[in-house]
């Protein structure tokens, strides 16, 4: 079988949260998004560098997802949230907290884990 | 040029019929409109089509000229592709090539079919109206989306799951009557808390079913419409559309819509009406918080009002501002590339008093269709009007 070809800058990414590395693009004025941007949606601004994401990022919503696809079919029911880490925020599962005690606000930080029913990287917060 | 006419329309009963062909349902619904309208097949110049999720739940793309053929019109047909507001970007489109001349008699639709594939599938084909990088491989399905902008508007301003099950139960007894709605079910507050929650805190009646079915309205100049005596009282005075970023966390705001506030903007600017003009709406409620968001985009509430109008009667069809007389999608049902479509024929039948619901606003004579496409990323706004 031919191996899927890598989603270029979004599988570097991933490898460089693995890596304790995680990073975000910030423009000109101080926008923050994530890879691959060659433009500021919100300005229009070229020019964009690497810039490391915070250690850390606030729960801003969440919700305990029982009726899941089938790529998660065995993951559920599991959390998926959205955390403010500042310049950027990032959507990511939540992890190592029982779904009922996930709160808004609270600090977490970011890693790269597995998917239970398909072993494929995904985003993944765990409380600080 | 003056405004386009709504000359006639026609909808399948939504609901669950797998075995039915895409084709099969778009004909069903084409050939109503055209007869309804009583326009002949040779006059009409171009179809407008919506569908969402044809490649995954028929294998087929290129659905354009597939659906011309099966209405038996031979004219250029295109399809449009905004998540669910598919059929909403399609009837722009109509409107702004019949208001410029290019057109004479355009047919707008969209089809669905969904329920052959089954509801995991379903949920998966769906989810792709996310960021596959950043939302849907981090677990986000479209109800999961939904939960995420309900309990940060909870956060930000108050309500609950009972605010949102009252607007359920309004939708749910606005379908009764509605003879082309999925579920005719009168349901209680308390039915829906305690129903199976899909993705927290939204339950199984916060969400719209998966629907099969399909939508069309023949659409014509006004000057086509009085040359062939055609009696098509309603007209689309206004049409707006807004965009905003795909991904929910790319957004300064998880509780507010600006994509259509931005369309609803365009669409009274362009119509010259404001809010205060609407006698009825219909919204996109693909989830319960979904008509919170947007009756609070079209301004007829204030941010962080909307949750309170079905808690306190204002919406339901006895109320000052009865919204989604249909049912909505919630309980009329959502084939998502028909749907855009489905709310501009209902409100074109309220206005012109043929509507089984029409009595909720006997002397109503604007309208407004709301369609939103994914988290709400894609917009559609039209403004409907009585004309003499």
């Amino acid at each position: 079988m031919t191996e899927p070809a890598p989603d270029g800058q979004y599988d570097e990414w991933l490898d460089a949260i693995e890596a304790d590395g995680g990073y975000y693009v910030e423009c000109a004025n101080g926008h923050g998004w994530l890879p691959p941007r060659r433009v500021c949606p919100e300005c229009g601004s070229r020019e964009l560098r690497d810039e490391p994401l915070p250690d850390s990022g606030d729960i801003v919503t969440h919700t305990t997802i029982t009726v899941a696809t089938p790529q998660f079919e065995d993951d559920a029911p599991y959390v998926t949230a959205i955390a403010d880490f500042g310049p950027v925020s990032v959507t990511g599962l939540v992890r190592g907290v029982d779904p009922e005690d996930v709160e808004m606000g609270a600090v977490v930080g970011i890693e790269v884990g597995e998917r239970e029913t398909t072993g494929d990287r995904a985003v993944v917060f765990r409380p600080r | 040029m003056s405004d386009p006419r709504v000359a006639g329309a026609g909808v399948t009963k939504f609901g669950k019929h797998p075995e039915r062909t895409g084709r099969d349902l778009f004909a069903e619904a084409g050939l109503e409109a055209l007869d309804a309208a009583g326009v002949a097949p040779d006059d009409v110049d171009a179809l407008y089509y919506g569908n969402f999720m044809g490649e995954l739940a028929e294998h087929q793309g290129h659905q354009g000229p597939l659906m011309a053929e099966a209405i038996g019109v031979d004219a250029p047909a295109t399809r449009f592709e905004a998540a669910c507001a598919s059929a909403g970007a399609a009837v722009r489109s109509a409107v702004r090539d019949l208001r410029n001349g290019e057109a004479e008699v355009v047919v707008v639709g969209g089809a669905e079919r969904m329920t052959n594939i089954g509801t995991a599938a379903a949920t998966d084909a769906l989810a792709i109206a996310a960021d596959d990088l950043y939302e849907v491989r981090a677990g986000m399905t479209f109800p999961g989306a939904y939960a995420l902008m309900a309990r940060s508007y909870f956060d930000q301003y108050g309500g609950s799951r009972e605010d949102l099950a009252h607007i359920a139960v309004k939708n749910h007894e606005h379908a009764l009557v509605n003879e082309h709605a999925q579920i005719q079910k009168e349901i209680t507050v308390e039915d829906a808390i305690e129903a199976p929650t899909i993705a927290s805190p939204l339950g199984l009646y916060d969400s719209c079913p998966i629907t099969d079915g399909a939508a069309a309205a023949v659409l014509t100049t006004a000057e086509y419409a009085a040359d062939h005596d055609i009696d098509a009282p309603v007209a689309i005075t206004g049409t707006g559309q807004g965009g905003d970023n795909l991904a929910l966390q790319d957004r300064p705001h998880l509780a507010q819509t600006p994509a259509a506030d931005k369309a609803a903007e365009e669409a009274y600017g362009d119509a010259g009406i404001g809010p205060e003009d609407v006698d009825v709406a219909e919204v996109h409620d693909c989830f319960t918080i979904a008509e919170v968001l947007a009756i609070e985009s079209l301004g007829l509430y204030e941010r962080g009002e909307g949750i309170h109008a079905a808690t306190n009667g204002e919406t339901d069809r006895h109320g000052e501002m009865p919204v989604n007389l249909s049912g909505g999608l919630k309980a009329k049902g959502h084939p998502v590339g028909a749907t855009g479509v489905a709310q501009l024929a209902t409100v074109a039948w309220v206005l012109d008093g043929t509507h089984p619901r029409a009595d909720a606003v006997p002397d109503g004579t604007v309208g407004v269709a709301h369609n939103a496409g994914g988290t709400v990323a894609s917009t559609t706004v039209h403004v409907l009007e009585v004309k003499a």
